[in-house]
């Protein structure tokens, strides 16, 4: 909290002083709020706008290109593993057509021929003759397999409708996974069709798709039509067992698509069917993985995002609240000068208004006393009225009661008399007497003590004896308000140095809290709200006292009194005295 | 010892001279200027007590034409208005011409003329 009142600006628990048709203007913390507001909305909207379209830009690149490789490689999978199937089957073709294999063929020859195959295109296991019963006739190979029925085999029946058939990986009589190529032929004797059949090696099949490198722990393996695993997978099943993702529909060409596990990982995968092969080529690769260099550079964009806009957010506040508090502080500045300027006019207005009706009253005043005069001159020349005490009292009654009255205008025609702002030398202790007697009566009603101690031979000052007047005025005031009856006003004046002189006003008044003392030179602070108090007194004060060029100090105790220090130059230069009557 | 009185207020001036007259001084006064210039025409005066706002020629005026005609006449203001222009004339010629602010008393008035008559 005391990090945020260092911080806060100036106007921002700034009180709402003016009203009328304006009074919103004077609302300096809603000027910062829009200042602010539309400056930030001006600036981030743009950038945040841009920061979208590059992100969602970018993202889509990504993963178009990831879409694209994966596609790429599926395909060039696919050409591998067709050539790698129709080599051997086209090497089956070459084999029955070339050879001119009869209907008992020889085993050994047979026998040969696997041995070239083997050694020309590696992958096959064994090699057979089957009937047109379904029966194998003819074997070279490992297993014994002489005899076998395979008649209501799936591979022998396709093979013998077609003319040719690739079977997916089964395990069939040798209970070990292969595939077999079949190649339907007549035997140049004539007589019944026969079928050669190779089976293939799944290990060399299987090296195929194993040796490919799959990035974002992708995995390349095979499945039939049915979704049966064909060749073994790294997180996928193993050989011969349903894959868990879909099997994709079917399409002439390489297709990749996105999908979702169950536990909501995403996957990018990608197929081909493989014509003339009940395979189907699929790639799958974890799409996190992928977009890990996505997330990098998401990372940094975002990073980079959040560092600008913090920047320009501290800018723009920054920004606001300086120009905002500067507007505060000539606007306040402006309205101490104006308030200056209505209370100089003021106090000149009455000071006009005293000396016409000081002079008005003066000359029946004189009337007065030449009539009351001369009725007591005649009055003493005749001695009947002479001895008679009581007319006497009453002519000397009314020849005082005009003194006093002379006494009042007096000082009324002295007091406008030091409205004019000019230089003059003065005598502290008859201006400091001046001020009091307007306030005698006052004082005597609420039984208040005032105590004069002006030094012994306390020069006199060339000042403006009008701002003085007012400087103590306002202070003596003051002093009246915060003190109860009883009170004790002392007003002490004595030189501070060779140049100086010092006036020291203190009350036994209630005193000021140490919080709001800091405060009391501040214009419209007031403890008397709602007593009528402008909380300008004390401001205009300090500000009649720097013009005098001198400095005003307070120090008080609450429920003790309060001391004004008033330190002045002996004379003020009136360079200084013009260039502070702009002002006022 | 022969003392003009000028101030536009007559009820003034004519107590005063008759106060005066009472005090063994003969006082004779006026309410303008113009009739002050006449009786200084007619008749010697040794000292004139002049206001310093009379209509017509006002007191300042009316000093500087008094002491063409009469060099030896010393004068004594008396006013009303305490302005700066006031004290600007009593200050004037320091010593010669004495200020008073209005209302005064006759015992002010006779010392402030014997004082003058002295010099």
């Amino acid at each position: 909290m005391s990090f945020l009142n260092k911080i806060k600006p100036e106007f921002w628990d700034h009180r709402l002083f003016a009203s009328g048709p304006y009074g919103s203007q004077f609302n300096f913390r809603r000027t910062w709020y829009a200042a602010v507001f539309v400056t930030s909305a001006v600036v981030l909207a743009p950038l945040m706008f841009m920061a979208v379209m590059d992100y969602r830009a970018t993202r889509h690149d990504v993963e178009t290109d990831i879409l694209l490789r994966t596609s790429r490689l599926v395909s060039n999978t696919r050409r591998t593993l067709s050539y790698f199937l129709n080599e051997r089957k086209s090497a089956l073709d070459f084999v029955v057509h070339d050879n001119n294999f009869t209907l008992n063929v020889n085993p050994k020859r047979m026998e040969q021929v696997l041995e070239n195959l083997k050694k020309s295109y590696g992958g096959f296991t064994d090699l057979g003759c089957i009937d047109h019963l379904g029966i194998q006739c003819v074997y070279a190979g490992p297993y014994n397999l002489i005899g076998k029925d395979y008649s209501d085999q799936e591979w022998y029946q396709q093979a013998v409708k077609r003319g040719e058939y690739i079977s997916d990986v089964f395990r069939g009589f040798r209970h070990v996974p292969h595939i077999v190529i079949a190649v339907k032929y007549y035997p140049s004797e004539g007589g019944f069709f026969r079928v050669l059949r190779a089976t293939l090696d799944t290990g060399k099949f299987n090296d195929l798709l194993s040796d490919l490198e799959v990035d974002g722990h992708g995995d390349a393996f095979i499945i039939n039509h049915e979704g049966v695993l064909q060749t073994p997978t790294r997180s996928h099943g193993k050989v011969l067992e349903r894959i868990t993702l879909p099997i994709p529909d079917f399409a002439p060409e390489t297709r990749v698509f996105e999908w979702e596990t169950k536990k909501g990982i995403p996957l990018v995968i990608g197929y081909r069917y493989i014509t003339g092969t009940p395979f189907i080529l699929m790639v799958v690769k974890h799409k996190q993985e992928l977009m890990k260099a996505w997330y990098n550079t998401r990372k940094e964009l975002i990073g980079f995002l959040a560092i600008s806009v913090a920047f320009i957010l501290f800018v723009i506040l920054w920004g606001a609240t300086y120009l905002v508090n500067r507007i505060f502080q000539s606007d306040q500045k402006l309205i101490v000068s104006l308030h200056q300027v209505e209370y100089t006019n003021k106090m000149a207005s009455i000071g006009r208004l005293a000396a016409g009706v000081a002079h008005e009253i003066n000359n029946p005043l004189a009337i007065i006393n030449e009539k009351a005069g001369l009725m007591k001159d005649l009055f003493l020349f005749k001695e009947e009225y002479k001895q008679n005490d009581m007319l006497m009292r009453l002519l000397d009654s009314i020849l005082g009661s005009v003194t006093r009255c002379g006494r009042i205008t007096k000082r009324l025609l002295g007091f406008a008399r030091h409205m004019d702002v000019s230089v003059q030398s003065i005598n502290l202790e008859e201006v400091v007497r001046e001020v009091l007697g307007f306030l005698n009566k006052e004082a005597e009603y609420r039984s208040i003590q005032i105590s004069i101690e002006i030094a012994e031979n306390l020069p006199n000052i060339d000042t403006d004896a009008g701002r003085l007047q007012q400087v103590i005025l306002n202070i003596i005031n003051n002093a009246f308000a915060a003190m109860e009856n009883n009170g004790h006003l002392r007003v002490k004046a004595s030189m501070a140095d060779k140049n100086n002189i010092v006036l020291i006003i203190s009350d036994t008044g209630c005193g000021i809290s140490e919080s709001d003392i800091k405060r009391v030179f501040e214009p419209f602070f007031s403890t008397k709200t709602g007593k009528g108090g402008t909380g300008l007194g004390l401001s205009i004060t300090y500000g009649l006292v720097e013009q005098l060029g001198g400095i005003i100090d307070v120090t008080s105790e609450v429920n003790r009194g309060t001391t004004f220090t008033i330190t002045l130059p002996l004379a003020i230069k009136e360079k200084e005295m013009k260039n502070s009557c702009e002002y006022s | 010892m022969r003392v003009l009185l000028v101030d536009d207020e007559q009820e003034l001036v004519e107590t005063l001279a008759e106060r005066l007259g009472i005090r063994g001084i003969e006082a004779r006064w006026a309410t303008n200027g113009d009739a002050a210039l006449e009786l200084i025409d007619q008749e010697d005066f040794n000292l004139a007590v002049l206001d310093v706002k009379i209509p017509g020629i006002n007191g300042i005026n009316l000093r500087k034409m008094i002491k063409e005609k009469c060099p030896q006449m010393k004068f004594i203001f008396m006013t009303g208005h305490g302005s700066q222009d006031d004290f600007a004339a009593g200050s004037a010629e320091t010593g010669v011409d004495y200020y008073l602010l209005k209302p005064v008393t006759i015992d002010e008035l006779l010392h402030k003329m014997n004082e003058l008559m002295k010099k």
